[in-house]
């Protein structure tokens, strides 16, 4: 992780990211997003807001294994949800579920969160300290959540950030 | 020649992307409550919206264009299921009971 504690740190992410963005580098443009970047850290220090939460993950193998592994769900679970919506029976049993988290850390479970609601199919309605409620569409997509694949695999990459 | 086949791709992505748009429209409207038709908006939101992007991508080649479409593509992998969360929390917080099928094996 990156961390952007250090208001330099800050201003050097935001001004990369406004390079990356803008496209034009006349002098003059290079000026306003200069001063504009560090009016932008200037406030942000000013309003207290430099602090623990400003990080930014870093894209690392192991991470990038994961997110691909996801898309290959999410790809799945999106066929799988148009052919339910396509069929006339509409064959869907909705329920609520609730699954416990092992993850660690804060950012570790919010990933999980974020990972469950992202695959369609199912989509955490509520987090109180590790336990999530559930809404999943069909009891398939309960059952495989219950299975904990996901769980063990966002622990996994959670160790890796 | 390779121009044409990343076209065809892309078309291919786009046309795609549009269908599962389609799909999750039509499956807000055949759900029958709201936390159901939230797994419908997912799927607007993911595969469609998403390959839409990408269909784009390849259309915009190696430009800034393409930087700032996979910017896009980054925030809406963070902020669309916080969202989504953050609609059915409120709904259940609010006291909106589920339709739920056969409740007593859930």
């Amino acid at each position: 992780m990156i961390n952007l504690k250090h208001p330099f740190n800050l201003w050097l992410f935001l001004f990369a990211v406004w390079l990356m963005l803008s496209g034009h580098y006349t002098p003059l443009l290079l000026t306003l997003g200069l001063l504009s970047t560090l009016l932008v850290v200037f406030i942000a220090a000013r309003a207290e807001l430099i602090d623990q939460e400003m990080q930014v993950v870093l894209i690392k193998p192991g991470v990038l294994l994961y997110w691909f592994w996801l898309a290959g769900e999410i790809v799945k679970a999106n066929i799988d949800v148009c052919r339910r919506i396509l069929d006339p029976r509409l064959p869907i049993s909705p329920r609520m579920i609730r699954v416990r988290a092992t993850q660690q850390t804060e950012l570790g479970r919010v990933t999980y969160a974020n990972s469950i609601t992202l695959v369609p199919g199912t989509v955490t309605v509520s987090v109180e300290g590790d336990m999530f409620t559930v809404h999943a569409l069909t009891r398939e997509t309960a059952e495989d959540l219950k299975g904990g694949e996901l769980d063990r695999r966002v622990q996994d990459v959670e160790q890796r950030f | 020649m390779l121009d044409m086949l990343l076209d065809i791709l892309s078309w291919i992505l786009l046309l795609g992307g549009a269908l599962f748009l389609l799909t999750g429209a039509i499956g807000v409207l055949r759900f029958p409550d709201f936390y159901s038709r939230l797994h419908a908006v997912s799927v607007c939101d993911t595969l469609g919206a998403g390959m839409v992007l990408l269909g784009l991508m390849l259309q915009g080649g190696l430009t800034l264009v393409t930087v700032k479409l996979m910017l896009i593509f980054y925030f809406m992998v963070f902020s669309g299921p916080t969202a989504v969360h953050a609609l059915a929390e409120a709904a259940q917080v609010s006291g909106l009971d589920p339709v739920e099928d056969d409740p007593e094996d859930g």
